[in-house]
């Protein structure tokens, strides 16, 4: 069928280890599986930043950057040539060390989370046994980073900056694992090798006298309505933890100018742009994991194309939704993506594991679909009404470093 | 091969070093976080008996261990909410300047 | 005594004597959050592969960062920084230099260890059959807690004008 093609890397990987005594094959196993990954996602980041800009300048019915190289293909070049060479300028009251460290950790913290993502049939990192907690674990040291860039650089835009990103990214982290365990329950288990080979699968159509079987609805978990809503849900508090927009109050360029990372120039600015992009594919990358079912092709007769092949083209696919998002929506005030978070977002993912537990015990039919629709819209509508209506505001009081 | 005793003497040094700071500091947080210090200690304790004790297969070092990490966040909440409360009270996180009870 | 853990050990060890030891409130938590680190490492070498990432998640990204905000909103101005260390510290290091040299020589057997595999099937299996009761007790500890750490911190010195 596909596996020579689909295998191409496992092979090559097992091929180049053989050239060392085994003794080193751990070691050399593991360089043979990471440097992949460092080159892969960031030569993506380079074609997203690109393709942001051009898609957003489109949106916005301009042209994006096309001066360098036809249609500003070498772009990126220019962007990485321009930070790499600009001044690197810290404030003279800055704390150094940790004003150095805060980049680091951000796309430390980034990197790892590549872990265990199943980019193809065997080939994901390393298959822990609690690999969604883990993916969410590392995730957590992303806000501390946050706040080692706003705090050290000693500036009140930073550290105001600094306080709403990390309130904003602990808001949301909330919904985003419940939105996970919607999945973990179904599955049976923390392993993203496991979630995705649950997913197989394909209901469709017999044909007679011809191949026999064409599979059109694939099995993933984004077409049941635990699935579906688990999935908006998750891509709403995505967007949020990466500081997107409309989510990206903290870095607003308009607002507070850059936010944490606003004493930041040349290469380390570089580093936090690159540590935000690649927490954005960490996430999207789980997103097809969880509900996208992963590497698996969407119809039976496309599985001959390897299945690395469709997990980027589900990655890209998400990451044009995300420009679309940015290019579309205004950016949301403090106190509506906080009652957002509390007020909506985690409501809904606490009915969704309600009804995620009613699927799991109704028997399969029309029945069950109906019953668990109701559950999920009814809520929303309700909820949806009482966050539209109009907030009174009053003098506030901050409190927080003088 | 490591043996129990090494992740013991680690346990134990990082419950001395914890109670240092616990009894020596003078920031209320930092006193604090010394306890913390205290709690992960003694975690790694039953974890390393777990492993290399005599039923691994019945799960209680790793259950107390879950536990005492959730126990020890709630903890941290209440204990910095009261800091703060404090603070707010008596301008102040010196332990040394907070030694009477008279408001 | 293999490399990995002895690596990890100093790491942790320096992590926390930093904490404890550092003057700049702020340099000591991001140290602390090391420690953690530390720990939760050598969690993941005893094959705890659930509680050390349950370390990384709630002591690193939670309550470090507690601790990080309850720094910055209790920072007090001014020039003039209060001494690091209590006024009787020498009695403080002495009694912990005393409990770490009884516990030291408290430590003197070796047992035969095993090779758990213990899966998070087993630990979900555990909490809801055995663990069931204390589960829920520590679910309503964590809302008592949350909703009284909200009610003691607020500010209540505004009034509604």
């Amino acid at each position: 069928m596909t596996f020579p093609l689909d295998q191409i890397f496992v092979v090559a990987k097992q091929w180049m280890r053989g050239y060392v005594p085994p003794i080193a094959w751990p070691v050399t196993s593991a360089i043979l599986s990471v440097v992949p990954i460092l080159i892969a996602f960031p030569l993506l980041f380079a074609i997203t930043t690109l393709l942001e800009r051009k898609g957003l300048g489109r949106i916005q019915n301009r042209y994006g950057p096309n001066r360098t190289g036809p249609w500003g293909l070498f772009q990126p070049i220019a962007d990485g040539v321009k930070s790499l060479t600009k001044e690197d300028i810290v404030p003279l009251t800055a704390d150094h060390a940790v004003h150095f460290l805060a980049p680091l950790l951000l796309v430390a913290a980034a990197f790892l989370a590549y872990a265990v993502l199943p980019i193809g049939r065997n080939m994901v990192l390393v298959d822990l046994n609690a690999g969604v907690l883990y993916f969410f674990a590392v995730g957590s040291v992303v806000e501390l980073a946050v706040f080692m860039a706003g705090w050290s650089s000693r500036s009140k835009y930073s550290l105001l900056g600094a306080m709403r990103a990390i309130a904003q990214m602990i808001s949301y982290e909330v919904p985003l694992v419940l939105a996970t365990v919607v999945v973990i329950m179904q599955a049976g288990s923390l392993s993203t090798v496991s979630i995705v080979e649950k997913q197989e699968g394909y209901s469709g159509i017999w044909l007679h006298a011809h191949s026999g079987f064409i599979g059109i609805i694939p099995h993933w978990f984004v077409f049941t309505p635990w699935g579906f809503v688990g999935f908006v849900l998750f891509m709403i508090a995505a967007t949020a933890e990466s500081n997107r927009s409309p989510f990206d109050l903290p870095e607003g360029e308009s607002e507070i100018i850059a936010g944490y990372y606003i004493e930041y120039s040349g290469f380390k600015f570089a580093l936090f742009f690159l540590g935000e992009y690649l927490g954005m594919f960490a996430t999207s990358g789980m997103a097809i994991t969880l509900f996208l079912g992963g590497w698996n092709a969407p119809f039976s007769f496309f599985t001959w194309i390897p299945t690395y092949v469709w997990f980027f083209a589900k990655l890209l696919t998400l990451i044009g939704g995300f420009i679309w998002i940015r290019g579309t929506l205004p950016r949301l005030r403090m106190d509506q993506l906080m009652n957002l978070a509390w007020e909506f977002i985690l409501p809904m993912a606490i009915l969704n594991m309600l009804v995620a537990g009613v699927w799991h015990f109704m028997p399969g039919g029309p029945l069950r679909w109906l019953v668990c629709i109701v559950i999920i819209a009814i809520p929303c509508v309700l909820l949806s009404r009482r966050l539209k209506r109009k907030k009174k505001f009053e003098i506030r009081t901050y409190s927080f470093a003088n | 091969m490591n043996s129990l005793q090494n992740y013991l003497l680690l346990s134990s040094l990082l419950f001395a070093i914890g109670l240092a700071g616990a009894l020596t500091r003078r920031n209320a947080i930092l006193v604090l976080i010394g306890i913390e210090l205290m709690l992960n200690a003694a975690n790694l304790n039953f974890i390393a008996f777990w492993r290399f004790g005599l039923n691994p297969s019945a799960l209680t070092g790793v259950m107390f261990a879950i536990f005492s990490i959730s126990v020890a966040a709630a903890e941290a909440a209440v204990g910095l909410a009261i800091i703060l409360a404090a603070y707010r009270h008596s301008k102040t996180t010196d332990l040394d300047q907070m030694n009477s009870l008279k408001g | 005594m293999t490399v990995a853990f002895f690596i990890l050990a100093l790491l942790t060890v320096a992590g926390t004597a930093a904490a404890m030891g550092l003057r700049n409130a702020v340099h000591c938590v991001l140290a602390l959050t090391l420690g953690f680190a530390g720990v939760a490492a050598i969690y993941l070498q005893l094959d705890a592969q659930f509680v050390g990432l349950t370390q990384i998640m709630v002591y690193v990204g939670a309550v470090a960062i507690l601790a990080v905000f309850a720094i910055m909103m209790t920072h007090s101005p001014g020039p003039a920084k209060p001494a690091a260390y209590s006024s009787y510290w020498i009695l403080g290091g002495l009694v912990a230099a005393a409990v770490f040299a009884v516990l030291a020589w408290a430590i003197h057997s070796d047992s035969a260890s095993l090779q758990p595999e213990v899966t998070v099937q087993q630990i979900g299996d555990a909490l809801m059959h055995h663990f069931v009761l204390p589960l829920e007790i520590m679910g309503l500890l964590l809302t008592a807690a949350l909703i009284g750490a909200v009610v003691i911190a607020m500010d209540r010195s505004e009034e509604p004008k």
